[in-house]
């Protein structure tokens, strides 16, 4: 993320677009676009360095509606467009906006593949357990046994846990957020803009129309948060998360104490992954905030080194002497 | 006399085949045969990088290896990867071809192997046996056991060229008489890179490519990924559809964007394509064909790819394609479709194939400073709001607005745009009209481009021989043998796919008969008969081989016969 020239203290206004926003009345969506109009301008980036680049879907039309530059592209392949971006210009701040259905079914491989890369990029993945742009079929993160148009007998397919596969992927940030949390949200986005390489951000985010409540347990009974925060003990309420001598995590009651600690800096990933899989059915609370947040080369900067370093050590390449090669002869 | 496999040891003899005169004696050889490693070592030096090497793997061993002071086997440990490197068993498969010739002594069958390497050598460069089988019967006129023996083995190498799978090409010797200059040996895929680097340079512009490797192109790859000196960024995707979109980001950010792949490869790559077509943005497309459907033969050239390049995504999707002709102008098509991309910011498709991108030929060594001037400019603030899809009057290319440009922030996206202002539009007038702009602006490149040029060289051919493509030499010799023979024939070689130069309708219609061979089941054929109501009659083969110049010498006399 490039640092921002600081001369011009923009709004969230500054980041509206003219374009009518056209999501369903009541959809998560909104209070994202405005956590994120509203976070913008502390970041400091100029509008014209900063660039949204989306797939298909609802969440996709998010570009749109950002004053910035922008590209609302195929369904699934914002990764790989951004991937091209980014590493042509690592000057700009680029951002990707993602539903659950294009970033972990179509897209699910150059998602993967940018978080390997580590190439920089902050992705927003609005996940809403369903395909709302195409009127509600199961998605790749909808439980088993949802009954939609397309699963009238319920879904067969065991879902993707988003952070399970981005840890997996050997991503060097990955978080969870909620919609309508503004400021558990405004946190998130710092730290994930902030963090140079690739930021992975799950945002749970209500489709009113298509899986209306589908967070409920977490969005509307804020009891049921359990907030990471670096440095402290892992807990909520009266209870706390321990790890048993076997490895695994248990909840118990806070007062027993031994609670772990949480530090995503640990290069490990075994421990954010564990706490990645902790839901409200397995653990009674649903973890938010950053998971994990580790440094390791960025993408852009390692083929920008190799570019330098091969015009350091032969020169500017001569584009004579490349054509003419070293064998030539002579007619005439 | 120093002993055979040493190296002071090493004899051979050059054979240069041309149908020009030879105009010099420094003409480095294409292709060596190696008989043993010390014959490889003493020649090695003379054979052009990318040029052919063929060893008699029966003679390659520790022994000789150690003889001829190789510490490894060069066969293995890599050192001839910039050559095309063939082993080949030409000791036993001779001997093997010679069981049942009676009054040879072994070592006279062994010695047949020359003859073995020259027919192999025959069959590589599309040479004529008979002029070797008489001369072998002359030659050894006394001993027609002998004669018996080398015909034997000359046919043996000749059919071994024919049937093998480790010759993927052969070429047909260049036709023109070269001009004065400065050559060097280059392979189409080689000329490819060249061509995009010096595209690169010539709009100002950091080449990207994203490229997921694929038999036969991805040597381009590989060649720009060792050209980082020159600023070239080469992302590896995770496959051809981030590939493309990795090139098509990069053309957002101002970079030449460039992605290349064979055709299950460009299948991937289709939505993508229909994107920047909708977007608007350069983009080079190279395609370098290999024989389908599907897998295929993956080393084979074929031309089935035109029609797919040309049509193949949803919606009404127009885009420029240029094909290029042989493993040289690979470099000057590189360069064109690259500058049209830049001037009417669109994709454009190159084709190239499996015969082009490893098959190489003398190239005149261009000089930099003859290149065309390929700039381009990128979209400035003017104080007025900024209008994305507001275009060129000429060319109907729309601006270039780069990120980082304060006050041009915008969006663009796939879904279908309003004229001028870029906004997202479902209105059906405006629909229909954009449309026909997308389709008009890739129309209007026809004034962009060089007219069809006709080779009819006394004005009195009834016939027009016309292809695209790798079939450029084939086609060039087969006309010039059947003008051999009297018959007055024309030929022209499209390089511009679409839109086809301005003048081809009247080019076709100024013939009686038209001939288009293609390695298809004949999809110019199609096009030419469906854009200007010619009768053209198509000659196909689809073998995963070049056409020769002798069938199609014979496709012309039969035409002219039944005229
Ligand atoms: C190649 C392709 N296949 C299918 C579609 C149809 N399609 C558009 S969006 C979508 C799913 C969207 O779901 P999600 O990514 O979860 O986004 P949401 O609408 O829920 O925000 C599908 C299947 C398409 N646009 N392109
Ligand atoms: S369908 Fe669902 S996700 Fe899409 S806009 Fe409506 S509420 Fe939001
Ligand atoms: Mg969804």
């Amino acid at each position: 993320m490039s640092p921002g020239d600081g001369l011009v203290q923009l709004t969230a206004k500054d980041f509206k677009s003219d374009q009518e926003v056209r999501w369903c009345p009541g959809c998560g969506d909104y209070a994202i676009l405005a956590g994120v109009q509203s976070f913008l301008p502390e970041l400091g980036v100029p509008r014209e360095n900063l660039v949204f680049v989306s797939g298909i879907g609802c969440a996709a039309r998010f570009p749109y509606y950002m004053e910035t530059y922008g590209m609302h592209s195929i369904h699934g392949r914002a990764p790989a467009i951004a991937t091209g971006l980014s590493t042509s210009r690592p000057d700009l701040s680029v951002w990707i906006v993602t539903g659950d259905g294009d970033a972990l079914s179509i897209g699910g491989n150059h998602l993967i593949h940018a978080l390997r890369r580590n190439v920089n990029l902050t992705i927003l993945l609005f996940n809403n357990r369903i395909y709302g742009l195409t009127k509600g079929q199961y998605s790749p993160t909808s439980e088993l046994g949802k009954v939609t148009k397309s699963a009238p007998l319920g879904s067969v397919d065991q879902p993707f846990n988003p952070l399970s596969v981005a840890i997996g992927a050997e991503a060097t940030f990955v978080a969870r957020a909620i919609d309508t949390d503004k400021q558990g949200s405004a946190e998130i986005l710092r730290a994930a803009a902030a963090h140079r390489g690739a930021a992975f951000v799950e945002i749970l985010q209500n489709c009113n129309i298509y899986n209306d409540g589908a967070f409920d347990v977490v969005r509307d009974q804020k009891e049921n948060r359990l907030y990471l925060r670096a440095g402290e003990e892992i807990r909520w309420g009266d209870k706390g998360v321990r790890m048993r001598p076997d490895g695994t995590l248990e909840i118990v009651d806070a007062s027993v104490g031994g609670l772990l600690r949480h530090d995503p800096l640990r290069d490990d990933p075994g421990l954010a992954f564990a706490l990645a899989r902790l839901t409200f059915e397995s653990a009674g609370a649903v973890p938010l905030g950053v998971f994990r947040s580790v440094t390791r080369p960025v993408y852009e900067d390692m083929v920008h080194e190799q570019v330098r370093t091969s015009i350091e050590e032969k020169g500017e390449g001569d584009l004579q002497a490349l054509i003419r090669g070293a064998d030539t002869w002579t007619i005439g | 006399m120093p002993p055979a496999g040493s190296l002071p040891g090493v004899s051979g003899f050059q054979v240069h085949f041309a149908d020009h005169d030879i105009l010099t004696a420094g003409d480095r050889p294409d292709v060596l045969v190696a008989m043993n490693p010390a014959a490889l070592k003493a020649n090695l030096r003379d054979v052009p990088k990318g040029g052919t090497v063929i060893v008699d793997t029966d003679a390659f061993n520790d022994r000789t290896l150690q003889k001829a002071g190789y510490p490894a086997s060069p066969l293995d440990d890599g050192s001839l990867a910039d050559y095309h490197l063939h082993g080949v068993a030409l000791t036993s498969m001779t001997v093997g071809a010679l069981k049942g010739v009676e009054g040879v002594t072994p070592r006279e069958a062994e010695r047949s192997k020359n003859f073995f390497a020259l027919g192999l050598m025959s069959w590589l460069y599309h040479r004529p046996t008979e002029g070797t089988v008489d001369f072998i019967a002359k030659k050894f006129a006394k001993r027609p056991e002998i004669v018996e023996a080398n015909t034997r083995a000359f046919r043996a190498g000749w059919n071994y060229g024919e049937t093998s799978e480790d010759f993927a090409v052969s070429y047909e010797v260049a036709p023109a008489p070269l001009a004065s200059g400065t050559y060097r040996q280059i392979t189409g895929n080689t000329a490819i890179s060249y061509g995009l680097i010096a595209a690169s340079r010539l709009a100002g512009l950091p080449l990207f490519l994203g490229a997921y490797p694929i038999t036969p192109a991805s040597a381009v790859l590989e060649e720009l990924a060792s050209r980082k000196d020159f600023g070239v960024i080469t992302v590896q995707a995770e496959d051809e559809i981030a590939a493309v979109g990795a090139a098509v980001g990069a053309s957002f950010g101002g970079a030449l964007g460039v992605t290349v792949s064979a055709g299950p490869g460009i299948v991937l790559k289709a939505e993508t394509i229909g994107l920047a077509v909708a977007l608007e943005l350069p983009l080079v497309i190279v395609d370098v064909q290999r024989a389908g459907p599907s897998t295929g033969m993956p080393t084979k050239p074929e031309q089935a790819d035109l029609l797919m390049v040309l049509f193949g995504r949803n919606g009404e999707s127009p885009v420029p394609v240029l094909a290029a002709s042989s493993p040289s102008q690979c470099f000057d098509a590189a360069i064109e479709a690259a500058r049209l991309a830049l001037k009417y910011r669109t994709p454009v498709y190159l084709l190239s194939d499996a015969y082009l991108a490893n098959g190489s030929e003398p190239w005149l060594v261009p000089d930099v400073a003859d290149l065309p001037d390929i700039s381009t400019s990128f979209a400035e603030p003017n104080g007025d709001p900024f209008e994305p899809y507001r275009r060129d009057r000429a060319t109907l290319a729309r601006p270039w607005a780069i990120p980082g440009t304060a006050g041009l922030e915008h969006r663009i996206g796939g879904l279908e745009k309003a004229d001028v202002t870029g906004a997202i539009s479902y209105d059906p007038d405006n629909h229909d009209l954009m449309v026909r702009l997308r389709a008009q602006k890739v129309a209007g490149i026809a004034a962009d481009i060089p007219e069809l040029e006709v080779d009819d060289p006394d004005g009195d051919a009834e016939l027009l021989v016309i292809g695209w493509g790798s079939t450029y030499g084939p086609i060039m010799a087969g006309v010039r043998r059947a003008r051999k023979q009297g018959i007055p024939v024309a030929r022209a070689h499209l390089h511009h796919l679409n839109p086809l130069p301005r003048n081809t309708g009247d080019v076709l219609r100024r013939y009686e008969r038209v001939l288009v061979p293609e390695m298809n089941l004949g999809q110019l054929a199609m096009l030419l008969r469906a854009e200007f109501l010619v009768d053209a009659v198509s000659y196909t083969k689809v073998r995963g081989r070049p056409l020769s110049a002798r069938e199609l010498e014979e496709a012309i006399t039969t035409m002219v016969a039944t005229a």
